[in-house]
């Protein structure tokens, strides 16, 4: 059996607003083994996103405990958190969060900045090989407004994988993108897991969980569904079925002419 | 992080906003070059005055009619009781302590030789008055006896007189010279004692034979002041109190009656002018701290602004590891590189304009090593303290709250 990377137990999460409490998650047990690829899935306010928050540190439950590669996280204080994101949990955003006039590789190198057993010279190689593995060493030195959406998107995933973290957490990372680049992104992730990374993504999209090995269903902070796909499809393999952009350009000249 | 990282990241985001970190750093640069610049001003005119009290007699003595009474009645008869050279009769008869008295009388007016004139002012004086004040005879000779006995219309032209009626290199002894139309023949040149603590020109000036400015060109029979000596530097206290004993009793003052005459020794002027300096140079150099506290108040505004815009990336920075000890130090360390880098400008336009103040408006300036420290020492401070709110928000925001910003 393979080891257990997350698990959560009867963790509630309460936000208070005046005098209203908002119940975010309710009584939610998961458990996350190395090597899955999840899904998390749900109509918008059900809790994904502060799950992922809780998952990857950011954020403790109110009540409950989770444990995440073996250590138990809620008892933990500011700085220890910060330690445990640096070195064991990789983000990828929807809005991709690059700074701004700073190269894909000086981006991909922010989260070993925070590590100081890395010196500057691993750092820049570490940064190299993760932008490599995302297909962009061609555009290290590009600023991200050089650069498309999903190239951003890719850039924000090799800084998430530059740590060589145990977890990688994706809140709606295709969010911004167009079908096809949302392919891309997702048949990346399908090549990382593939690799051994542990994944989770939150999506509202089932087109992309069906991408996935596992979907999980929020309803008003509770798991509703949890369910196991044997064989997901492979993004590639979609990406290669979708209609290629050079055919729609073509009937759009015609169109024209016409 | 660690600190060269930290550093390479604060010289960074400076860079990335050029304009706007040279503006934020303009009120440091300002307050440091003003708090520079005053206190060098201040400094050169401390200096200047103690070079200044071993320039004059330092057993100097100076009466003044008193004209301001504040306290006692003003009786209607307008104008106080007028000095008189019998004044000074008595103070060199009654007062043992007293070496020499001169009668000193003042006039303002033009000089005119040939095709040449001068605005000057004119002295009376009698034969001890170069000793009184320790002012040398260049070249010719001083008044005698005699010529004030006679209101001889002779006269002796200082330095600055000499150079804009006859030229620098001339002998003017022997020459005529008009001054308000009075003839008066050159019998002897100042040596040149250069500026007054304030600026004055000293070597601007004219002295005649007091009777001749009494008689001939004021017209009156009082005098302006009476400049006396001591015996001793020692002696001076004793000769006050001798000088006005002797004044009270020639101007009839009983018992309350106040003094209608000042009297001030060399010292006591000059500890008049060092300390209206000292208060001057507090003054100037409190407006020049302001202008840095103000520049301090430009950096932690700015900051804030920064640290708004830049939320996100905060976010960011502390979702991949950032803890908030290091987020404080990155805009901390952002805040004190402004507030030094204007240090450091502004010391150097401090000390450019300081020398250039003396250059152009003449007045002596003397930059020290210890104001520098201060204004450098201060602008650090400021670095520190204003940019430490900031940072601590910085520091303190919810990451996630800071991802979602905008
Ligand atoms: N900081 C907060 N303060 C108060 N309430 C909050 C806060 N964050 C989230 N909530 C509430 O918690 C609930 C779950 O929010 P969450 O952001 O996890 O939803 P989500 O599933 O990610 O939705 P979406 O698909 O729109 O992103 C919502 O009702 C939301 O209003
Ligand atoms: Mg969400």
């Amino acid at each position: 059996m393979s080891k257990s990377i997350i698990s959560l137990q009867s963790i509630d999460k309460d936000y208070y607003v005046g005098d209203i409490t908002v119940r975010a998650l309710r009584n939610v047990d998961m458990d996350i083994n190395e090597g899955e690829f999840t899904a998390i899935m749900g109509a918008s306010g059900s809790g994904k996103s502060t799950l992922l928050n809780i998952l990857g540190c950011l954020d403790k439950p109110t009540t409950g405990n989770y444990h995440f590669d073996s250590e138990l996280i809620n008892k933990l204080n500011k700085n220890q958190l910060a330690y445990i994101r640096n070195r064991k949990v990789g983000f990828v955003f929807q809005s991709y969060n690059l700074l701004a006039k700073t190269t894909a590789l000086e981006n991909v190198e922010l989260p070993l900045l925070y590590n100081n057993s890395v010196n500057s010279k691993e750092r820049r190689e570490r940064a190299l090989n993760s932008l490599e593995a995302v297909s962009l060493s061609n555009r290290k030195f590009h600023m991200p407004n050089q650069l498309s959406g999903g190239q951003q998107q890719r850039v924000a995933i090799a800084r998430s994988l530059v740590n060589n973290p145990v977890l990688i957490l994706a809140d709606e990372p295709t969010g911004n993108l167009d079908t096809r680049t949302s392919f891309e992104i997702m048949s990346l992730f399908q090549e990382l897991n593939e690799q051994g990374k542990t994944i989770v993504v939150v999506t509202h999209e089932q087109d992309i969980a069906q991408f996935t090995k596992r979907n999980i269903v929020f309803r008003d902070g509770r798991i509703v569904k949890d369910q196991r796909i044997k064989e997901p499809k492979s993004a590639s393999e979609a990406l290669r079925n979708l209609p290629s952009e050079n055919d729609d350009i073509i009937e759009l000249n015609i169109g024209l002419r016409k | 992080m660690n600190i060269i990282n930290l550093i390479k990241l604060a010289v960074n985001s400076l860079l990335r906003n050029k304009l706007r970190s040279l503006l934020t750093m303009l009120g440091i640069i300002i307050g440091v070059a003003s708090v520079i610049a005053m206190l060098a001003i201040g400094e050169g005119s401390k200096i200047s005055i103690e070079k200044n009290i071993s320039n004059m007699g330092s057993n100097l003595i100076m009466v003044f009619p008193s004209s301001d009474r504040r306290s006692g009645v003003n009786l209607g008869s307008g104008d106080s009781k007028k000095l008189t050279v019998g004044d000074c009769e008595k103070i060199l008869d009654e007062c043992p302590s007293i070496k020499s008295v001169t009668p000193i009388l003042q006039s303002n007016g033009q000089v005119i030789s040939g095709s040449s004139n001068w605005p000057t002012s004119l002295r009376g004086t009698n034969e001890y008055y170069f000793e009184i004040t320790n002012q040398k005879i260049g070249s010719g000779r001083s008044f005698t006896f005699d010529e004030i006995r006679r209101s001889s219309k002779v006269c002796l032209i200082g330095e600055t007189v000499k150079e804009n009626v006859f030229g620098e290199n001339s002998d003017p002894i022997g020459e005529k010279i008009r001054f308000n139309k009075i003839p008066f023949e050159i019998i002897g040149v100042l040596e040149s004692k250069g500026q007054s603590t304030f600026g004055s020109d000293q070597d601007d000036v004219i002295i005649a034979p007091y009777t001749t400015v009494q008689k001939r060109i004021l017209a009156i029979t009082s005098i302006h002041q009476i400049y006396t000596s001591a015996i001793s530097e020692e002696a001076s206290e004793q000769a006050v109190t001798e000088i006005e004993e002797s004044l009270r009793k020639a101007h009839k003052l009983t018992g309350s009656e106040e003094n209608d005459f000042t009297i001030r020794t060399q010292e006591e002027i000059m500890s008049m002018l060092s300390s209206t300096s000292q208060v001057m140079t507090a003054l100037l150099a409190a407006i020049a701290s302001i202008s840095l506290l103000v520049g301090g108040i430009g950096i932690m505004n700015i900051m804030y602004v920064s640290v708004t815009e830049r939320t996100r990336e905060i976010g960011l920075r502390s979702a991949v590891g950032g803890r908030e000890n290091d987020i404080l130090w990155q805009f901390l360390i952002e805040s004190i590189f402004m507030s030094i880098a204007g240090g450091i400008i502004g010391i150097l336009l401090g000390i450019c304009s300081a020398y250039s103040v003396s250059h152009f408006m003449n007045w002596p300036v003397v930059i020290t090593l210890n104001s520098i420290l201060l204004a450098f020492f201060f602008a650090s401070i400021i670095g520190v303290f204003f940019g430490w709110y900031p940072a601590r928000k910085a520091a303190k925001l919810d990451p996630i709250n800071a991802l979602r910003h905008e």
